[in-house]
């Protein structure tokens, strides 16, 4: 089933987010797509805690008090979310419209896309290890997406925070479980920390210091795992490796879209935040132009700007009437609908 | 101000520095490959480097937020350090340091 939109926003960040708003007051309709698992971006997924101090008007925020706030001013206008997914292709379709497809196979059409990625989704750190591409995804899984295929196996849990805490309480019910950290001390939620010690005590759980060193193919559907702890190294042979060292941002598949970048940048004007192709924009983090400040602000300015030429796309009949929400009664009467 | 930089092929590039400035900056200004994805926060773990053993007891310690995001680096050394945590400052003339793996 293909679902129907005006526009798609790639991307939940504030920006993204600001997004909805601003197209919502010229009465455009968003999809917006993410690859984590919720709204937010970088301010929700890296810095949810820290406090920002140049958000105009609020004098110290902090990350996640910023996206709830963006999320619920952009509620008025019944923004459908689909999150945990990625945009993979998208395809130019005869009435001029755009077909979006995603990781898990959705397809939304759109008459215009708004790319609001910021440095790029956020995948899973891989090993900087060379020659293991061939064992990743096979013996090497940096998320478990199918449990059952663990069960009786022996695996070697590494990391120090939430991901790895929680596989090794989750996964020891039905596996041989030996998680490494370079310490004895873990970022993750007390819960299951202290799960993870008395399963540790119960030997349900083998807790090993150390880092990852290398990584050989035994051929045998095992793999050898060279670990190093101070200068000790050890060997482990091992089903499986799930290595948890937090996530890092990649541009993905919009690099291959055919829109003029520069370094992982997309380029854009500054009168409408358009990309080389028209009816595809880029507002926020990763757009480029002269002049160009990351700044979540600059992101918002361009998302009113973008606005304004996407109802051209969307409207291209009707004549786009400027107006304020401190004097239309039409917006105001939207904006306090809930 | 100077300090020397080691990139992950082994270049030694020797960069000029200045005291209102953390390490990462320098660095990454330089257009040196460094991540630093968080812009310098301390809140991921991409601007992870080795500092020469000569320097490494000139600066401030390590603090609890700087060591428990060197949780989410590879190979952490006694040397290991967040680049961007790093304020230059005079004593800091010449430092020496190298890119961690990423």
């Amino acid at each position: 089933m293909i679902e129907k939109t005006d526009v798609v926003i790639i991307g939940a960040g504030p920006v993204g987010l600001f997004a909805i708003f601003e197209l919502g007051l010229l009465n455009i309709s968003c999809h917006v797509i993410d690859n984590l698992d919720k709204p937010g971006g970088q301010c929700a997924e890296l810095y949810p805690e820290k406090p920002i101090y140049d958000i105009p008007s609020r004098v110290s925020i902090s990350g996640q008090e910023l996206t709830d706030d963006l999320l619920a001013q952009a509620k008025p206008f019944k923004p459908v979310y689909h999150l945990s997914q990625q945009v993979e292709k998208i395809e130019k379709l005869e009435s001029n419209e755009w077909l979006i497809m995603t990781s898990v196979n959705k397809s939304i059409q759109a008459k215009c896309i708004v790319i609001a990625a910021g440095a790029g989704s956020f995948v899973p750190r891989k090993l900087p290890i060379k020659d293991i591409e061939h064992l990743e995804e096979k013996n090497i899984l940096y998320a478990v997406r199918n449990k059952s295929i663990l069960e009786g196996k022996k695996l070697l849990i590494v990391g120090g925070g939430d991901s790895a805490l929680d596989w090794t309480n989750e996964l020891s019910k039905a596996s041989n479980v030996t998680l490494m950290h370079r310490r004895k001390e873990f970022k993750a939620s007390p819960d299951s920390v202290s799960k993870m010690l008395e399963l540790e005590k119960d030997k349900k759980v083998n807790f090993l210091l150390g880092q990852i060193q290398g990584i050989e193919d035994l051929k045998n559907d095992k793999i050898k795992v060279i670990t190093k702890n101070n200068e000790e190294t050890e060997n482990f042979e091992v089903d499986y490796l799930l290595p948890f060292f937090g996530l890092k941002m990649e541009l993905g598949p919009i690099a291959n879209w055919g829109l003029n970048l520069d370094e992982n940048l997309i380029k854009v004007d500054t009168e409408k935040f358009e990309t080389s192709v028209p009816s595809i924009f880029a507002i926020g983090d990763i757009n480029t132009y002269p002049g160009k400040l990351k700044l979540i602000l600059s992101g918002f300015h361009e998302a009113a700007l973008m606005a304004q030429e996407c109802f051209k796309y969307c409207y291209p009949d009707k004549k786009n009437i400027f107006r304020y929400t401190t004097s239309s009664k039409e917006l105001q009467k939207k904006l306090t609908s809930i | 101000m100077k300090i020397s930089v080691t990139d992950r092929d082994g270049n030694k590039q020797i960069l000029e520095a200045d005291t209102n400035s953390t390490l990462m900056e320098i660095i990454r200004d330089e257009g040196i490959d460094i991540e630093a994805a968080c812009g310098g926060c301390c809140a991921c773990a991409t601007c992870h480097v080795y500092i020469d053993d000569k320097w490494i007891h000139k600066l401030d310690p390590i603090d609890d937020d700087e060591e428990s995001m060197l949780d989410q680096a590879f190979d952490v050394k006694k040397n290991s350090r967040l680049s961007c945590q790093i304020q230059l400052n005079d004593e800091l003339d010449g430092l020496e340091l190298e890119l961690a793996p990423e």
